[in-house]
């Protein structure tokens, strides 16, 4: 058995999944049967101010699926928690108490104002909670009252209050980054100067699902209107992926402990988050896809692989991707590698030929002695994957290096060194 | 998709296990059950789901494989998108008996069988239940997707209301020529509605496809009228601008056996003209025990509906082996499923008879003998029966084609025709089942049809 066990920030948990910070983290109730079914810590749902915001009353989800209806993206307008601040604050210092060995983690939303939050961080102290998460993440309703969102996307604001709460509580303070934004290493780095001990991420990205044709509206509407939510789920884990890594790999943040979150369903996206930097991640639209139950599936799936990799704690592979992830800049020019199609996975449906023919380098052929046959034309083929990528057959076409020789294509002796654009001779910024 | 209900569940009915022949062997609800529809449609996400399994393959074989050559990756990308009308109307405007084609084609042979998924895990995408999905959509819709080009003039005639005649009737009308289409029976439809087994068509699809095809326009129908009876091709041609012959196959090969004329002793296509006639299925007269004398998709045919209609033991007997039947694959396990016993090498040598009672049938094995002829060996069976079906085949009946007959060259006994399916009568065309080396399928009757219209349209516009 590998260990599971988790420690983030002090943060003892059994296991490195917790629930995010969202409905499934609102109420006592779910999280009981969360803690029974062996999540290892929740971050609950995010507190306010009184009076508690008010929901909508139409719908507060919407999805985009696949033919069969598998959710692959999700999206939602609900607010932080919408009850009073004291319910909540008991119900967490009774699960505490009561579950000692999982993490509590609470999230944090109150204006940008220093008073605020000094007001509400004793509260949450008070209760036993592990540690705090602000939620400047949250792309709407609250972002357009100045929280949220609105917040994460000015990165004096996030270092502001990143001091503040460092400033006026005792607890590790995690500042959970918006997408929203079009460099996240910036609000990063200003967590990191406010003096805070991690950021989580990614948040929900700014989304409209699809639209009704016949109503002419965004779909899910409230009264026929409808406005743009928070988009999370499979579709947004490429996004993630890259963020926690610009953020894992950048000399200002290297070493501040991330949380990832953005569509984390198995353990094989949780696997690959960790192996980026993250040191545990958070799930969300998993469970509200399937049940809490999914648990059994991360950790025994986690589990598994670590096992088969030796890998003995869930640190040992924390980050053991990041030396691999450069910029285009570093990549070696002198790597040249060619389609191979294995006739003998091949079910003839030429795919990749009409798509190398109409998009790509007319590299594949569809005919050979006049019947239907798809080989790779090495003097065409850049190999650029696109043919793998659209193949329905996993490993029918793979990508072969070559080590020797010539390429056919560019009529260039294959060398073996390393050579990148930074040198390049095309380059005019080149390097002598 | 069989749903195996077929046979069974006579008890408490007054037919039940009668001796000999009887009617109302079955009760009501299994007279629905075991003639309703045998593939249910799918459901719009069922749909949705298999639709999303097409990889909208380059160059797709499924649609090599279609003898009316229907784009198949679009008609299926259209239903993956929920354009279910503009699917159908690309089934239809290469195959106008698009909804018969989706429940009577040998898909397992043709389309799906050169799927590529078969490769890949050998199931292949639902294109026939799909392609009824699309077909069904729009003709519940009760829409014609075509519009007629202004009348041209030209007139043509059309012998044989079946998939041939009228699906060449459809495209001739398309083009603005003016149709009259003269069928023999009381009923358009030819096989679709007089031979497909009724759980393949069931609910009135074949006349609905019918009344569909018709609504184009510019088409006008004779039936109960029959060429060499009531009209001659000499008129036809004298009174139009081309013909078309399309009339099937009316003749029916014989056993040549003693006792071929007992009454229990029933050519297979005309027990199902009946059945598919039938108002009341309880009014068959059906045997307990039944022998199918044949091996081809009509022999599983009247085989399953025997067993469906009550009939306690139903074998199908074949003269070779089990690969050289021309029922498929599929339609040989639909029988097995169904309770009907297949045996091979079993040549029918005597009708056992009580006075005009058939009791039974002599059969000698048979086996491949010098020179690979079929031959007859020693050893015998012998199946008890009430009922014996002749389903041995039919033949062309050149006869009807009177004096014409002496300038229309035939080929292996049907008429011979070229690519575009011209006889050798100036101004004369045929294809369906009549023509030789047809394929005795639906969608290659559709498709001859299809190929002459286009043949007569330029030979009628040509300057």
């Amino acid at each position: 058995m590998a260990d599971l066990r988790s420690d983030f920030l002090g943060i003892k948990s059994p296991n490195p999944f917790w629930l995010a910070s969202a409905p499934p983290t609102d109420r006592e109730v779910n999280v009981v049967r969360a803690f029974k079914a062996g999540w290892g810590g929740v971050v609950w749902k995010t507190l306010g101010e009184d009076p508690p915001v008010v929901n909508v009353n139409g719908p507060r989800y919407g999805a985009v699926h696949s033919a069969d209806r598998r959710l692959i993206g999700f999206n939602n307008i609900e607010l932080i928690s919408d009850r009073p601040l004291d319910i909540n604050l008991r119900e967490i210092k009774q699960l505490k108490r009561n579950w000692p060995d999982r993490a509590m983690v609470v999230s944090l939303m109150v204006p940008c104002e220093e008073a605020a939050w000094k007001r509400i961080l004793p509260l949450v102290e008070e209760t036993g909670a592990d540690g705090i998460e602000l939620n400047f993440g949250c792309p709407h309703g609250m972002s357009e009252r100045g929280m949220g969102s609105a917040v994460g996307q000015v990165p004096e604001y996030v270092e502001m209050v990143a001091r503040w709460c460092k400033a006026n509580t005792r607890m590790p303070v995690i500042v959970k980054l918006t997408p929203n934004i079009t460099d996240i290493r910036h609000p990063a780095r200003a967590a990191n100067t406010g003096g805070a001990d991690a950021v989580s991420l990614i948040n929900t990205v700014n989304s409209i699902v699809s639209v009704d044709l016949d109503r002419m509206a965004p779909n899910p509407h409230t009264d026929g209107k409808g406005t743009h939510g928070g988009y999370c789920g499979p579709a947004v884990k490429p996004m993630a992926l890259n963020m926690v890594a610009e953020i894992a790999r950048d000399p200002a943040t290297r070493g501040l402990p991330i949380s990832g979150i953005g569509g984390v369903t198995t353990w094989r996206d949780a696997a690959e988050f960790m192996a980026l930097g993250a040191s545990n991640v958070q799930v969300c639209t998993a469970a509200m896809t399937y049940g809490f139950r999914i648990i059994e599936e991360l950790t025994s799936g986690l589990n598994s692989w670590m096992e088969e990799k030796g890998y003995q704690r869930v640190a040992d592979m924390v980050g053991a991707a990041i030396p691999n992830v450069t910029d285009w800049r570093y990549l070696n020019l002198n790597y040249v590698v060619k389609a191979r199609i294995d006739q003998d996975l091949c079910i003839q449906c030429g795919r990749c030929h009409i798509v190398c023919e109409d998009t790509s380098h007319q590299a594949i052929t569809a005919t050979k002695d006049g019947k239907r046959h798809f080989e790779v034309i090495d003097a065409e083929c850049v190999g650029c994957n696109l043919c793998v990528s659209v193949c329905p057959v996993e490993d029918c076409i793979t990508m072969e290096a070559l080590t020797e020789g010539v390429d056919p294509r560019t009529g260039r002796p294959i060398d073996p060194s390393y050579a990148n654009w930074t040198t390049h001779p095309n380059n005019p910024q080149a390097a002598e | 998709m069989a749903d195996g209900s077929g046979g069974g569940a006579a008890g408490g009915n007054a037919g039940g296990m009668a001796a000999g022949i009887a009617t109302g062997r079955l009760g009501e609800a299994d007279y629905r059950r075991n003639f309703g529809d045998i593939t249910p449609p799918l459901t719009r996400h069922e749909a949705l789901v298999e639709a999303d399994r097409c990889y909208f393959c380059y160059d797709a074989p499924c649609l090599q494989a279609c003898p009316t050559s229907i784009d198949i990756p679009l008609f299926i990308r259209q239903i993956a998108t929920e354009n279910v009308s503009g699917a159908a109307r690309t089934i239809l405007s290469q195959n106008i008996f698009g909804g018969m084609c989706a429940r009577d084609c040998p898909t397992e042979t043709l389309c799906e069988q050169a799927c590529v998924r078969n490769l890949a895990e050998d199931k292949p995408v639902e294109i026939g239940r799909l392609q009824r999905f699309a077909t069904d959509h729009l003709l519940a819709r009760g829409e014609q997707p075509f519009e007629r080009e202004a009348a041209s003039g030209k007139r043509v005639a059309v012998v044989g209301g079946g998939p041939a005649g009228l699906a060449c009737a459809h495209r001739l009308a398309l083009h603005g020529h003016a149709v009259t289409v003269f069928e023999a029976r009381e009923k358009l439809g030819g096989l679709n509605e007089y031979g497909i087994a009724a759980y393949k068509v069931a609910g009135g699809a074949a006349q609905r496809e019918v009344d569909f095809v018709l609504s184009i326009g510019g088409i006008e129908t004779r039936c109960n009228m029959a060429l060499g009876r009531d009209i001659t091709l000499a008129e036809l041609r004298r009174d139009h601008d081309a013909v078309f012959l399309g009339m099937g196959l009316a003749g029916v090969n014989a056993l040549e056996q003693e006792g071929e004329e007992l009454p229990g002793v029933i050519d297979a296509v005309d027990y199902i003209a009946k059945l598919r006639q039938a108002q009341d299925l309880s009014s068959l007269p059906v045997g307990r025990r039944v022998v199918v004398i044949g091996g081809g998709m009509t022999a599983i045919d009247i085989a399953v509906q025997s067993k469906r209609l009550g009939a306690e033991d139903v074998t199908v007997v074949y003269r070779r082996g089990k690969d050289a039947m021309k029922a498929s694959e599929y339609e040989q396990e639909l029988a097995q499923i169904n309770g009907v016993k297949i045996k091979h090498w079993g040549l029918p040598h005597r009708i056992l008879a009580e006075g005009q009672r058939v009791t039974g049938v002599e059969f000698r094995y048979g086996r491949i003998g010098a020179g690979g002829r079929l031959e007859a060996g020693e050893e015998s069976f012998t199946l008890e029966a009430d009922v014996v079906f002749k389903a041995i085949g039919q033949s062309f009946v050149p006869a009807a084609l009177g004096e014409a007959l002496e300038a229309l060259e035939l080929s292996g006994g049907r008429l011979a025709v070229d690519e575009e399916r011209r006889t050798s009568l100036a101004g004369v065309w045929a294809g369906g089942d009549c023509v030789a080396d047809g394929q005795d399928l639906t969608v290659a009757a559709v498709a001859d049809g299809k190929r002459a219209a286009d043949s007569i349209h330029a030979f009628l516009t040509k300057a």
